[in-house]
């Protein structure tokens, strides 16, 4: 419905009056709406109103030969698009039989990690933002352009990667780039105090943040919340760790956690995991010069490239939690089906539901920006 | 990495110690202008003249962006498989992904690091754009995004082909290609990228991109179909054909290593595994059911007058072939030999032909047997497809001697079973394919013989630059022990005491003259013998006209001793139409080609 058309309707002789929130507001990282159902300024029931960046991902992609699905999947989600890539071209690769070269697997990893990184950063910005604080979200954007340079520097573009192929990767690094990597940790590093000054020692925000949308664990469970939305309510549950893909296996890194499952867990976890990024990144500048070889593994003429039948689930842990592509071949040249279990539909429908309920108004957009939901990944 | 506890309630006073940022440089402070990376998928680029008009971009391109358009001022060459479309961009649509560049066959496209662009005010269609060499527009742009061997999404390399070895073959007639398993079939069918040049460039036009698609899908039946829509030669076609197709394919336009694909190797492939049963089904499609009460005679069962027969009975004629020779085929038959295109393949083509209708009458040589005023009394409308049977001679001193004999005639008995006369050692005179094709059989025959290879080969053209025969033929003739003299001119037929001993050869200075026309020089110092028992001439060949007769040889317009046709192989003469190697050619493929013009016209002809 457009915004002039709609009437905010005053029920018969209850004070509960509906409300609008979105599609355009501070508390998602996307057009996404939020009809809420008020009593005073606090909500008695939210209805997630999704579908202004449906784009019919999954069904374009039916339409579409194996390769030339790769430049739309990085456009289901915009601040974290690199799983997407991986994820797809996993469930390729696996249908197919074929496996990209170790030297590879190590590129994606990095990938992956920057990628979490660079999102992470845009969410610290973005939940500030929604209590009123609006430096760290310039400051979160700012850093985060420094990791995009990174991804303009290895894959030619900077926030659409487009970057895996299956069977490997499209490029190799170019001269000094893990040098230029290391700098950039080495900034990440050192902005670490100014972040804990303005945002997570700041009484203002600790104040706001605590207990505001609290989870329990079961709660959280019964909701398929995964990620670190998950992890903020006390489960060390990690698709890196306890499902590895890639080269994680062979990388150190912990998981974090908290216990209360509340907005600040929430942030406090994403802000520990930011840091364990680049705690595995390091490892990836140290190791992956001695790992030669090749980056791809050839597949057949992408025009003419019939996939053989079968299906696979591919899986990773993405910065919002855990993103799968469910693929499946009927021995085409493009795909038969492909499904996107994007952790975001759960965040942002029936979590965000839940947890309104009982809050009050002005701790709605926090509540959204802390499950770090994606609208585009909910809508596909 | 520090702590933080959940438990701490932090500070309001925390936030203030980033009042140091007063002292210390913004961290969001608007960046400069900056070079974009050095693999930055900007705007496109597009080399005019590398770029072959392919399409494999536009149909790569995820977006639907990319549009072909006809850049007249480019010049097409159909038989070096050049096109004069170029790609020009939507910009509107574009998702700068970059697969077009790694696609593109010849790295014609490419990205550049540009990805800020304004328009003049006269440029409406500001985003629909067409890329050149250096940029957009007339700007010129630093490259970006380009095709490294990693990111190269074509599979460039032949799928090798296995061949017997030379000491296996060199005492025998059997083939020598073992050709594709459907494995390697599959494998080298996947490698097209469906652009359609090889099909521009075919004389016949064959689809040869949807019976590769057909193969790829492992559907053999359909290929065979996409075959006989253009080909009832494929038996053929499949081993010896010229493959200009293979010259126009887009992937051997690539840099480095870069092989076209083996077309005919895959129509071979097709062929040789559908039962002749279901190939005769498939050759049936589409024959008129009603018969059209008209005949025609077609002089000659080549592949032209074949074909030609082929078309008019599925149009519903009745059809009468007439071939002097016993068996049909033509050159394929008694100028190929067995160890290129075996007897029973040719024969099933013909066959084949056979079951759809067509009335070979064998042994019936016209001119002698039956007249061309008899022709044309009992049908409607005659083809002249005879070919070039007869061989030319050098003319040289004593070139009359019966040991010098014509390469075309010594080909046609080996088939035929007449008793050749094996020399213990040979010269053959000439550089093209039935030079080889004499060279190498006579050197089975001496094999056979005497245990031993004792050929020598002299040709004007120089090795490895002009000369005119297939490298394979020459790879595989060195292979079997034959001897090539490059650049080197016969001067005489030593003769002593009536018996032939050998050939004078001198070096050849140049070939043709300023205007490009034969005159070959020599250096008459340069001489040298060549020991032989008998001397080979494959200079060439002619068609034998005197069949004609002289009333009609009167009546017909000639254009240099070929008869004159138009571009429908109609002659001067109303009821007679010319196909084949005697107007054009000489290979299979354009006689292929010639006898589906002839049909359709003549065909035209007969239903005014």
């Amino acid at each position: 419905m457009r915004p002039e058309n709609y009437q905010a309707v005053k029920l018969g002789d209850s004070n509960e009056y509906e409300i609008f929130i979105g599609p355009n507001h501070p508390g998602i990282e996307g057009n996404y709406a939020f009809r809420l159902m008020l009593d005073g300024d606090i909500v008695v029931s939210g209805k997630a109103d999704a579908g202004y960046l449906h784009r019919g991902f999954e069904k374009l992609m039916e339409g579409r030969l194996w390769i030339q699905n790769l430049a739309i999947v990085p456009r289901i989600c915009v601040p974290d698009p690199a799983p997407m890539e991986v994820a797809y071209s996993m469930a390729v690769e696996e249908i197919m039989g074929i496996e990209a070269p170790i030297r590879a697997q190590w590129i994606r990893t990095m990938q992956l990690e920057l990628s979490r990184v660079a999102a992470h950063l845009f969410t610290f910005g973005g939940h500030a933002a929604t209590t009123g604080m609006y430096t760290p979200m310039f400051w979160g954007v700012a850093d985060r352009d420094l990791v995009l340079d990174l991804f303009e520097d290895f894959t030619g573009g900077r926030v659409y990667s487009i970057y895996n192929i299956p069977g490997g990767v499209r490029r190799e690094l170019p001269p000094e780039f893990l040098q230029k990597l290391s700098n950039l940790l080495d900034y990440l590093e050192s902005r670490q105090n100014d972040y804990d000054n303005l945002l997570f020692t700041n009484q203002v925000f600790v104040e706001r943040a605590k207990g505001c949308g609290a989870l329990t664990q079961s709660q959280a469970l019964e909701l398929s919340v995964t990620g670190p939305n998950l992890r903020a309510c006390g489960l060390a549950y990690d698709v890196r760790r306890d499902d590895p893909y890639l080269v994680y296996d062979e990388l150190e890194f912990d998981i974090p956690r908290q216990k209360h499952g509340d907005a600040y867990s929430r942030i406090l976890v994403r802000r520990d995991e930011l840091f364990q990024s680049i705690r595995i990144l390091r490892q990836i500048i140290e190791r992956l010069p001695s790992i030669k070889g090749k980056i791809r593994t050839p597949i057949p003429n992408p025009l003419s490239w019939n996939v053989r039948k079968g299906e696979a689930y591919a899986r990773v842990e993405s910065s919002k939690g855990e993103l799968a592509y469910y693929v499946v071949s009927d021995g085409g040249d493009k795909p038969y089906r492909v499904h996107v279990r994007g952790p975001s539909s759960m965040h942002a429908v029936q979590t965000l539901e839940f947890l309104a309920k009982g809050a009050r108004l002005e701790d709605v957009a926090q509540i959204m920006f802390s499950l770090d939901a994606c609208p585009p990944e909910v809508d596909r | 990495m520090k702590k933080i506890n959940y438990n701490d309630k932090g500070s309001i006073l925390n936030p203030l110690k980033n009042l140091q940022f007063y002292a210390r440089k913004p961290v969001t402070e608007p960046l400069g202008p900056r070079d974009a990376s050095a693999s930055y998928r900007g705007f496109h680029i597009n080399d005019l003249n590398k770029c072959i008009g392919c399409s494999s971009c536009q149909k790569i391109c995820d977006n639907a962006a990319i549009t072909m358009v006809e850049v007249p001022s480019i010049k097409e060459d159909a038989a070096k498989g050049l096109r004069n479309l170029r790609p020009a961009i939507d910009y509107g649509r574009c998702c700068w992904c970059a697969l077009c560049v790694d696609i593109c066959p010849t790295s014609a496209i490419e990205m550049t690091r540009e990805y800020v662009h304004t328009c003049d005010g006269d440029e409406t269609d500001s985003y629909f754009i067409f890329p050149k060499e250096t940029g957009i527009h007339g700007d010129s742009f630093e490259k970006g995004w380009t095709k490294t061997e990693d990111s190269d999404l074509l599979d460039r390399i032949r799928r090798p082909m296995g061949e017997m070895l030379s000491e296996a073959r060199i005492d025998n007639f059997d083939e020598i290609v073992d050709g594709f398993t459907l494995e390697m079939a599959v494998q080298e069918a996947s490698r097209c990228v469906d652009c359609g040049l090889c099909e521009d460039a075919c004389p016949a036009h064959m689809h040869a991109p949807n019976y590769i698609r057909s193969i790829y899908e492992g559907n053999l039946e359909q290929a065979v179909e996409w075959m006989y829509e253009t080909n009832p030669f494929s038996h053929v076609c499949g081993r010896v054909c010229t493959h200009i197709c293979e010259t126009a394919c887009s992937l051997g336009h690539g840099e480095g290593e870069s092989d076209p694909i083996a077309i005919r190797w895959l129509k071979r492939f097709a062929m040789d595994n559908v039962s002749k049963t279901k190939i005769k089904q498939i050759a049936r499609k589409g024959k008129a059911r009603k018969k059209s009460g008209k005949s025609i005679a077609v002089v000659g069962a080549g592949p032209a007058g074949l074909t030609a027969a082929f078309d008019l009975v599925k149009k519903g004629h009745k059809v009468t072939v007439y071939e002097s020779l016993p068996k049909a085929g033509g050159m394929t038959r008694y100028g190929i030999p067995n160890y290129r295109l075996p007897e029973d393949r040719l024969d099933q083509d013909i066959e084949v032909i056979q079951s759809v209708g067509v009335d070979i009458k064998y042994n019936v040589k016209v001119g002698t047997d039956i007249s061309m005023a008899q022709l044309y009394k009992d049908n409607h409308a005659v083809v002249m497809a005879i070919g070039l049977q007869m061989g030319r001679s050098t003319r040289i001193k004593g070139s009359d001697h019966k040991m010098v004999v014509k390469a075309v005639d010594l080909l046609r008995m080996i088939p035929k079973g007449d008793k050749v006369n094996v020399p213990k050692s040979a010269v053959v005179i000439g550089g093209g394919n039935v030079a080889m094709d004499i060279a190498r059989s006579m050197a089975r025959l001496q094999q056979q013989k005497y245990g031993e290879v004792n050929i020598t080969l002299t040709a004007l053209e120089q090795l490895g630059k002009t000369f005119l025969a297939d490298d394979e033929e020459v790879k595989e003739s060195l292979e079997e022990g034959i001897s090539i003299l490059d650049a080197r001119g016969p001067k005489q037929c030593v003769i002593k005491n009536n018996k032939l001993v050998g050939l004078e050869t001198v070096k050849v200075i140049s070939i043709f003259d300023a205007q490009g026309r034969f005159a070959p020089k020599y250096d008459e110092e340069d001489l040298q013998f060549h020991q032989a028992d008998m001397v080979i001439e494959a200079i060439g060949q002619m068609s034998d006209v005197s069949i004609l007769g002289e009333e009609l040889t009167e009546e017909l317009e000639w254009n240099r001793g070929r008869i004159q046709i138009d571009e429908n192989g109609h002659t001067s003469v109303e009821w007679l139409w010319s196909a084949g190697d005697m107007v054009k050619g000489p290979d299979v493929i354009n006689a292929v080609a010639d006898g589906h013009r002839v049909a359709k016209d003549i065909d035209r002809f007969l239903n005014k």
